[in-house]
């Protein structure tokens, strides 16, 4: 009877002894994977947090939409050393886009079509798409008037520097006449389809603060809806 | 007399640390690549350490942050794809954390860290698991693949040091300073030792580099364990002194000599270990 009692306590682990090692292994290996995953959630979270990049905050021209460019662009500032005019800039966390991508301020220093497109060229990885060979076939944005009570023009004055500046002027933006109490206005008026975003109209308006700004596509323009009568073109 | 006698001093103490001169030098080199523009022939390298033009011909491309981009849903391109074969192949043939010791900018922030930390005899030591930094690895790469993005190059203070220095600018300075206090104060080489994952990248990449620290003389070593003292590893010279391998093979060694700029008795030496079969499942066959 007592041989019975002694082997069924030394079959049981005696307590302060060591644990199998397998025990330990597998412990630590749990312990990892739930600092991962733990970790991952609150990552995650906090990268999603992040808002997304300003309006004014301006791809180089070439640049991928922006979800796809945030995966491609491998942040070199190739295409940063390479523009001739330096206007780009590689966001700091200060600036509202993604760290260490790429971008101008049109209000600031706007993109000057070059027509080799050297940015283009430079980019290792195709975030700007090399596929971009001709500068008015770009999108960086498009301009947009956007104040109607401070523009000059809307006032009667013919101000008219946006369409004096731009580089494809006549097609990309131009005066188009429109009866209105004061009499007959020319409102600069952009042709979506041509206008390149470069932002040249935004930096030289010369109220203190810019009526015509360069937006996003999708913020910048609507779309048709779905009845036939408002698909009109006039 | 005296001037002689301590410029033969000066020259003694130089010798005495060949390894971090040169290790310096390289890094030096590589950040002034990076901004000086040279007359009549411009700058050497364009880029950043993400990726980068040598020499206006040879792209070189982090191989880790191509990975995550990948990860991210980026499309294969050609000149990325041929820099991160090249950096990649150059460290997994050497040794991987070369990196760490001779091209991180980093690396010389928490030097430095270290080094005021030995001066100031700073005792306080905040221990953490070496896995730390492959758990962050695996973060990083899961990250990007579910996030879409670049998800260290958000936070990678590598390149944002870079980027500080080549613009100077200083909108990263509180987490380099935080950095900098935490391997200052918190914990003995807490970012490059237990948090940094292009450290755990990189040792993953170069798990069988062959440029090694090997004790060609064992026989000269005395066993004081001055190597282990000075080493930011120092688990990878433990079977050294131990007498039971000849070869360093961990893949945690940063090749940064500091164990071979303080062996007094030049048992130690950096080779290029070509022989095939050193070590067997990571342990290290001693020959006879």
């Amino acid at each position: 009877m007592h041989k019975h009692t002694n082997a069924k306590e030394s079959a049981a682990v005696k307590p302060g002894s060591e644990e199998p090692a397998r025990r330990k292994a597998f412990k630590r290996v749990f312990r990892h994977m739930g600092v991962a995953v733990l970790g991952s959630v609150v990552a995650q979270a906090a990268i999603f947090s992040r808002p997304a990049r300003a309006a004014k905050i301006l791809r180089p021209p070439g640049a991928l939409p922006e979800k796809a460019f945030d995966s491609t662009c491998i942040r070199c500032g190739l295409c940063v050393k390479d523009c001739p005019y330096d206007i780009l800039k590689l966001a700091s966390w200060a600036d509202p886009a993604p760290l260490g991508t790429p971008f101008f301020v049109a209000r600031q220093n706007p993109c000057r079509m070059c027509k080799d497109i050297p940015c283009v060229k430079a980019c290792p990885t195709g975030a700007l798409d090399p596929l971009l060979t001709d500068i008015r076939k770009a999108d960086m944005g498009v301009a947009v008037l956007v104040d109607h009570e401070n523009c000059l023009n809307y006032k009667g004055l013919t101000c008219s520097v946006c369409v004096r500046v731009c580089p494809i002027r006549g097609e990309a933006i131009s005066l188009k006449p429109i009866q209105s109490e004061r009499g007959l206005l020319q409102i600069p008026t952009v042709n979506p389809d041509k206008c390149t975003g470069c932002g040249t109209c935004e930096k030289h308006c010369v109220l203190s603060e810019a009526t015509i700004r360069v937006l996003p596509r999708e913020l910048g323009l609507g779309l048709s809806g779905t009845n036939a009568v408002g698909r009109m073109v006039w | 007399m005296v001037a002689a006698n301590r410029f033969l001093r000066t020259v003694s103490a130089l010798k005495k640390r060949r390894w971090l001169l040169m290790r310096r030098s390289v890094q030096i080199l590589i950040v002034l690549a990076f901004i000086v523009d040279l007359p009549e022939i411009g700058r050497i390298a364009a880029g950043n350490l993400s990726s980068s033009v040598w020499f206006w011909n040879v792209p070189l491309t982090d191989p880790f942050v191509m990975l995550q981009s990948l990860l991210a849903g980026a499309t294969f391109a050609k000149t990325a794809l041929i820099g991160a074969a090249i950096v990649a192949g150059f460290y997994a043939f050497f040794g991987g954390r070369i990196y760490c010791g001779w091209v991180c900018p980093i690396n010389m922030l928490t030097d430095a860290a270290y080094w005021l930390r030995q001066k100031l005899k700073i005792k306080g030591n905040l221990t953490m698991s070496r896995e730390l930094r492959t758990v962050l690895l695996v973060m990083a790469l899961v990250l990007s693949a579910i996030t879409g993005t670049l998800a260290w190059e958000n936070i990678n203070p590598i390149t944002l040091l870079q980027r500080e220095i080549m613009w100077t600018s200083a909108a990263g300075l509180t987490f380099l300073a935080a950095l900098f206090l935490f391997d200052f104060l918190v914990t003995r080489r807490g970012w490059c030792g237990h948090l940094c994952p292009v450290g755990a990248f990189y040792r993953w990449l170069g798990h069988y580099g062959r440029l090694r620290v090997m004790a060609v003389k064992a026989d000269a070593c005395a066993g004081c364990s001055d190597c282990i003292k000075v080493c930011p590893e120092p688990h990878v010279l433990a079977p050294l002194v131990a007498k039971k391998a000849v070869t360093v093979t961990d893949s945690d060694c940063t090749r940064c000599g500091a164990c071979l700029d303080k062996c007094g008795s030049g048992a130690l030496s950096m080779k290029l270990d070509l022989r095939r079969g050193a070590t067997f499942r990571g342990i290290p066959i001693v020959k006879k």
